[in-house]
């Protein structure tokens, strides 16, 4: 513990602690990801809840990222990936033949580290996810859609007045803001986020965490996360992975301040990682 | 672990004179590189553009002088002329009367009249197919006198555009003397087929063949091209099979355009029993010739689009064909448009395997449908320029700046279509 900074002590202590009333809405039992022959992700069983901000952190390849994306099924792209084990969402398991992959993208929803706005108008990349699962019907609904989510997602006030600039005009910050309020369009019950503020300053990180916190409560969030500082400010829960396994899941503060297994402490205290 | 002590075991090093000759030396010489290195690119750009303005010149200036035609006023006097028509025939089956009328006869003989001995002779072959035309519109014009304007021979076109040969430019400076000639733009070479007559020769049934034939190929290759390489770039799985179709695309695109004639005669005409140098024919031989480019393109324009766009759309909850459709084709279709252009230009330029399905065949009227014989453009100029009448060789060139024309016309479209739906990232 001597070897933590000041700093992460302080973050800590600023750190709400998990809410009392928990349900769990997203959980993965004995999960192995395969790429190939090579084993990404070993045995990781996990609860998420619904009221709460779960951080994955971990050093680099330890796999965080394979989990998180088997969670709304985006692994389903690479073509040699292999998952096994039982996901569910609201107690359906998510890689049953019965379940349909776009509608649980729709409420499983993502965003990633890069961000990645369409190449249409701001307001076409709001309203995109809600005109192609029919959730407004007429045009005054989808303003209505898109204005919420910009509110929701921050970055209203900041473009109002020009939602038919490109959304690649916008700063990194604000195109990542973009696309969480994309995400939230489709009023998805799941929002993965991969590495959010990697690509960003730290004024833009600010904000994404200060939307983090307003955003908590109404959607289970997942965050995975290379920065421990966020982990600690943002999340209520963290799970700790290295090579491909999960080593230590528990309450933000117990994982920061107390981690039981030696192998968390080194990586916290910035032994590797 | 320190750095310092991976070197210690290598002599000292001396610390760098950067401002030691060797060096001022070596900056020189990099300065030289550069400037050859801009002078050579320069020089090939200046002698591409050379090139160009020596094509453009020569063949604006011989092509010019194509559309343009001499003609000879011409009186004659019907009533007392050799014409055996009948005026109740003309009124009841016109073709009939004019066809027995040996207008060609009277025409001659107004010449000889008109322009002494061997007036006939500065006529075009064709002259008296103006005269027939303008009695069919107006019976009456047989009961008088009347004027017409009936194109020149070939020898007293060249003279009036300045060729040097004495006899036709006697006769011509004399024609000129009575105000009995003119020399003007020719509407009827944009509007008239093929004829062994280079006066009365006309580049839009050839021109209309193109055009019909490149509307089939466009019409086939480019969505068949186009879904081919989006199903092998988004759904089609990475094995043999897909590899074994993708070096045959890619050797399809480099197979000889000949031989594609060649397959297009036993398959389209043999097989199928397809009409014989019909627009259709050659449109489906082009486009088999064209798809393999536009599905290289098609498909290299699909891998730049970036994967992030793939999986913003897939995290929001689109299908696989809603991400083709609303984000992928669209950021694609510049690159395909490209190697569109590139494909329909080669398309519109080909002979070799047009000649193998018969667009050879000499058509003298315009296609009026894909299955009517027609021949295109680039054979029309091969044709032409195989003629024995020098009245030809202008002819070929003004074909040939139609031939351009219609393809700056074709790549401007694709080009403005491209610019249109290109995105700045």
């Amino acid at each position: 513990m001597k070897q933590m900074s000041s700093d992460t002590l302080n973050d800590i202590a600023g750190s709400q602690h998990a809410a009392a009333v928990e349900t769990t809405k997203m959980t993965a039992r004995g999960v192995n990801v395969f790429y190939g022959e090579k084993q990404a992700i070993r045995d990781v069983s996990i609860d998420v809840s619904r009221e709460n901000v779960t951080a994955f952190i971990g050093p680099s390849g330890c796999g965080k990222s394979t989990f998180l994306r088997t969670l709304n099924r985006m692994n389903d792209t690479v073509a040699s990936a292999r998952v096994e084990g039982v996901i569910t969402l609201d107690g359906d398991d998510i890689y049953a033949s019965g379940m349909d992959v776009v509608q649980l993208r729709a409420r499983v929803g993502m965003v990633f580290q890069k961000p990645n706005p369409f190449p249409k108008s701001i307001y076409e990349n709001v309203a995109y996810g809600p005109r192609i699962h029919g959730l407004a019907s007429a045009k005054a609904d989808m303003d209505g859609i898109v204005e919420k989510s910009l509110k929701r997602a921050g970055l209203w006030e900041e473009v109002k007045d020009r939602l038919s600039d490109s959304g690649t005009a916008l700063s990194g910050g604000q195109q990542q803001r973009l696309c969480i309020a994309r995400a939230i369009a489709v009023d998805p019950e799941v929002i993965l986020m991969d590495e959010p503020c990697s690509a960003l300053d730290p004024i833009a990180t600010a904000k994404i965490e200060e939307l983090i916190h307003e955003l908590r409560g109404r959607y289970a969030i997942v965050i995975v996360t290379h920065n421990m500082q966020q982990a600690a400010r943002v999340s209520q829960r963290t799970a700790f992975f290295h090579l491909g396994t999960l080593v230590e899941y528990g309450d933000t503060s117990e994982i920061f301040t107390n981690p039981r297994e030696t192998r968390t402490k080194d990586y916290i205290t910035g032994r590797y990682g | 672990m320190n750095s310092t002590a991976a070197v210690a075991g290598s002599p000292a090093r001396k610390p760098t004179d950067w401002k030691a000759d060797v060096m001022q030396k070596r900056i020189r010489r990099r300065y030289a590189a550069e400037r050859r290195f801009k002078a050579l690119g320069l020089g090939a750009v200046l002698l591409s553009v050379a090139f160009l303005a020596f094509l453009l010149v020569t063949m604006v200036g011989n092509g010019a002088r194509g559309f343009t035609q001499t003609e000879l006023k011409l009186p004659i006097d019907f009533p007392h002329s050799t014409l055996m028509i009948d005026p109740a025939q003309l009124a009841s089956d016109p073709d009939q009367a004019l066809a027995s009328a040996d207008i060609e006869g009277a025409v001659a003989a107004a010449a000889d009249a008109a322009f002494g001995e061997g007036g006939a002779r500065m006529l075009s072959d064709g002259a008296w197919l103006t005269v027939q035309d303008a009695i069919r519109k107006d019976p009456n014009l047989i009961n008088g006198k009347t004027e017409f304007w009936v194109p020149a021979s070939t020898a007293i076109d060249l003279a009036a555009k300045g060729q040097p040969a004495p006899e036709p430019k006697a006769a011509y400076e004399k024609l000129k003397a009575t105000n009995a000639v003119k020399t003007g733009f020719n509407p009827g070479f944009l509007t008239k087929a093929d004829s062994t007559d280079p006066t009365v020769v006309g580049i839009w049934g050839a021109f209309k063949g193109s055009l019909l034939t490149m509307l089939v190929t466009i019409g086939l290759a480019f969505p068949i091209g186009v879904l081919s390489a989006l199903y092998l770039e988004e759904y089609a799985p990475r094995n043999r099979w897909t590899d074994l179709i993708e070096v045959s695309i890619n050797n399809l695109a480099a197979v000889p355009s000949i031989i594609f004639g060649l397959l297009g005669l036993a398959v389209f005409l043999n097989t199928m029993g397809m009409p014989r140098s019909a627009p259709i024919v050659g449109g489906l031989t082009l486009a088999l010739m064209t798809m393999p480019v536009i599905v290289i393109a098609g498909r290299n324009a699909i891998k730049s689009v970036p994967p992030s766009i793939r999986d913003a759309a897939l995290g929001i909850g689109a299908s696989p064909v809603q991400v083709v459709f609303h984000h992928v084709l669209p950021l694609a279709l510049p690159g395909i448009l490209t190697g569109t252009i590139i494909g329909m230009a080669r398309a519109l330029g080909e002979t070799a395997p047009l000649l193998m399905i018969g667009m050879r065949a000499f058509i003298s009227a315009p296609p009026s449908g894909l299955t009517d014989p027609a021949t295109v453009l680039p054979v029309q100029i091969f044709l032409w320029s195989d003629e024995v009448s020098r009245g030809f060789v202008e002819k070929t060139s003004a074909a040939i700046i139609v031939l351009l024309a219609f393809l700056l016309a074709m790549n401007g479209v694709a080009i403005y279509l491209r610019n249109k739906f290109e995105r700045r990232w």
